[in-house]
C-alpha cells in the first residue's frame, strides 16, 4: 500500500502542470475540464498554476452523472451536481481531468457530457492514478500514478475532505 | 437516496430524500441554460401520464421533465379513453402494465388511488394530486423556489391563504416546508381553514393578523370552484376579503415579502393584475422550477421493471 501526501502531491502536480504547458502550441486554446468530485478540484488546482506560468486557460466542471450508463444499477442515487462550463469548447484543446482511471465508463460517459458543450478541437485525458481495470478501449494520455495492476485507490483533496492524501 | 419505487406523499420521504431531491432540482435547472437542453438519463425508459382530472400544467409539466431526460412520453387521456366506457381502475392498471411503462404519473379525484396503482404495478408511480389528499410534485417545487429565492427554507414565515380545507397543495407543501424548518401559517374563509387544533398550524383571521406575522411568503391558493359543490363567495367578495388588492400589494412590496401561487391564476379573484407584475412575485419562476423538481423526482425514482414479467 502506497501512501502519498500533500507535499508529494503538490510536486506532482507541478510536474503535470508544467508537462499541460509544454504540450501547448503556438495559437491553440486551452480548457481544463474536471469531473466532479475530485477531478474539478485538480482542474482548478492545475488551471491556477497554469495561470500563474501565464498560460491563459479556461476552467470548467462536470458532473457526468446524468450520462452513465449503469444508471438502473445503483441502488443508491447520490444528489446531482451542477455541472459548470460558462464557455463553449468549440475549437478548443480540452484536457478531461480526472483522479482516478478504473474501469473506462466515467470517461465514456465525459465524452458525451462534453461534446453537448460545442466541437473541441481536441481532447486528452489526464488522471491522477491508473488503478487498471479497463472494460472499454480508453486510454489517458497522462498518468501521474500508474499502478501495474488493478487496485483499490482512494483519494482525498483539501478542499473536500479536509486534507490531501492518496493511498493505492 | 435509497431505492424508493414512488412518490405518493412528502410525509413517506426520509429528511435525506427530501434532501437529495432539491438538491438535485438545482443541477437540473442548470441543464436548462446549456444549448442542449436534454440529457440522456432516461433514455429507453416509458413515461405514462394518466389523468383522471383536467391539468394542464402539472401534466405539460412532467411531460416537459421526461422529454428532457430524453424518456419517451405516452398520455392516457381520460376523457377519450376505455375509462369512460367504463373500465375500473384496476383493469386500466393491467392494460398499462401490458404496455411495459417504466413511470405513471397519476393524477385522480379521489384520495388513495395513486396508492392503489403503486401496490398492483412494477412502475414507479409518482401522485400528481389525489383528491384533496397530496401533491407532492408541487410541494418539491414550491420548496425549491423558496429556497433559491431565499437562500434557505429554514427560518422563513410562509402563510398559505385560500381554501385550506380542499386543498392537496396547502397540505403537501405545508408538510414539506415545515420539514424543512419554516414556519407555516394559515389564512382564509372561516369555514374553509381547519382549526388549530386540527392541524397544528396558526390560522389567521384576516389580512392585518398576516401583516403583522411579517411573513416572507403570501402563498395563495386557487379558489377551486370544481371541488366544491356550490361557490361560496362572489369572486368580488373573495376578492375584497382575502384577494392580494393593490392596496394589500403596497404592504407587501414594503414588506419585501413574495407572493407565490400554484396556478392557474383567478386574476381579480385571489390576486389583482398588478400583483402579478410585482417584482417578487415567483409564479413564473414556479413554473420552470416545476420541470427540473420533476425531472429530479424522475431521476430518483426506482422502477422495478428491469426484468418486465
Amino acid at each position: 500500500m502506497s501512501n502519498i501526501g500533500s507535499e508529494d502531491l503538490n510536486n506532482k502536480l507541478n510536474a503535470w502542470a508544467e508537462h499541460i504547458h509544454a504540450g501547448v502550441l503556438p495559437g491553440e486554446s486551452l480548457a481544463l475540464v474536471g469531473l466532479i468530485r475530485h477531478g474539478d478540484v485538480l482542474a482548478r488546482r492545475l488551471a491556477e498554476k497554469l495561470q500563474r506560468a501565464g498560460v491563459s486557460v479556461h476552467c470548467g466542471a462536470l458532473d457526468i452523472s446524468l450520462y452513465r450508463d449503469d444508471w438502473d444499477l445503483q441502488a443508491n442515487k447520490m444528489p446531482l451536481h451542477s455541472s459548470y462550463l460558462p464557455f463553449s469548447t468549440d475549437g478548443l484543446k480540452v484536457i478531461l481531468i480526472d483522479d482516478v482511471i478504473h474501469t473506462g465508463r466515467t470517461v465514456r460517459a465525459a465524452l458525451n457530457a462534453l461534446f453537448e458543450y460545442g466541437r473541441p478541437a481536441s481532447v486528452e485525458l489526464h488522471c491522477l492514478v491508473d488503478r487498471c481495470g479497463r472494460q472499454l478501449p480508453i486510454q489517458p494520455d497522462y498518468t501521474v500514478y500508474p499502478t501495474p495492476m488493478e487496485r483499490e485507490v482512494s483519494v482525498h483533496l483539501q478542499e473536500i475532505d479536509g486534507y490531501d492524501d492518496i493511498e493505492y | 437516496m435509497k431505492p424508493r419505487k414512488d412518490l405518493l406523499t412528502i410525509g413517506s420521504l426520509s429528511d435525506e430524500d427530501i434532501h437529495t431531491i432539491l438538491d438535485s432540482a438545482k443541477a437540473m435547472k442548470d441543464i436548462f441554460t446549456k444549448s442542449v437542453k436534454k440529457v440522456p438519463a432516461l433514455k429507453g425508459k416509458s413515461v405514462l401520464t394518466l389523468f383522471y382530472e383536467p391539468s394542464t400544467r402539472t401534466r405539460s409539466s412532467f411531460e416537459v421533465a421526461a422529454h428532457r431526460l430524453s424518456a419517451d412520453v405516452t398520455t392516457f387521456t381520460v376523457g377519450t379513453s376505455s375509462v369512460v366506457k367504463g373500465e375500473s381502475v384496476h383493469d386500466t392498471i393491467d392494460t398499462l402494465m401490458s404496455m411495459k411503462m417504466d413511470y405513471i404519473i397519476v393524477r385522480h379525484k379521489n384520495s388513495g388511488i395513486p396508492a392503489v396503482i403503486a401496490r398492483h404495478c412494477k412502475a414507479a408511480v409518482i401522485n400528481a394530486g389525489d383528491g384533496a389528499h397530496a401533491h407532492p410534485s408541487q410541494a418539491f417545487l414550491d420548496a425549491f423556489t423558496i429556497r433559491e429565492k431565499f437562500g434557505t427554507v429554514a427560518g422563513r414565515r410562509v402563510v398559505i391563504i385560500g381554501d385550506i380545507l380542499h386543498s392537496r397543495v396547502a397540505r403537501s407543501t405545508c408538510c414539506i416546508l415545515q420539514r424543512l424548518g419554516a414556519e407555516v401559517a394559515y389564512m382564509g374563509p372561516g369555514s374553509l381553514v381547519p382549526p388549530r387544533e386540527h392541524c397544528g398550524v396558526p390560522v389567521f383571521r384576516d389580512w392585518d393578523e398576516v401583516f403583522s406575522w411579517k411573513p416572507h411568503v403570501i402563498y395563495l391558493l386557487r379558489v377551486q370552484n370544481e371541488r366544491i359543490d356550490t361557490p361560496f363567495f362572489p369572486a368580488a367578495d373573495y376578492h375584497r376579503a382575502f384577494g392580494v388588492t393593490e392596496e394589500r400589494l403596497k404592504i407587501i412590496d414594503d414588506c419585501d415579502a413574495a407572493i407565490m401561487h400554484p396556478g392557474p391564476v383567478n386574476r381579480g379573484v385571489e390576486i389583482c393584475d398588478a400583483a402579478m407584475d410585482y417584482r417578487n412575485c415567483l409564479v413564473c419562476n414556479q413554473v420552470e422550477n416545476g420541470i427540473a423538481a420533476r425531472m429530479s423526482i424522475l431521476y430518483h425514482l426506482t422502477p422495478q421493471t428491469q426484468n418486465h414479467e
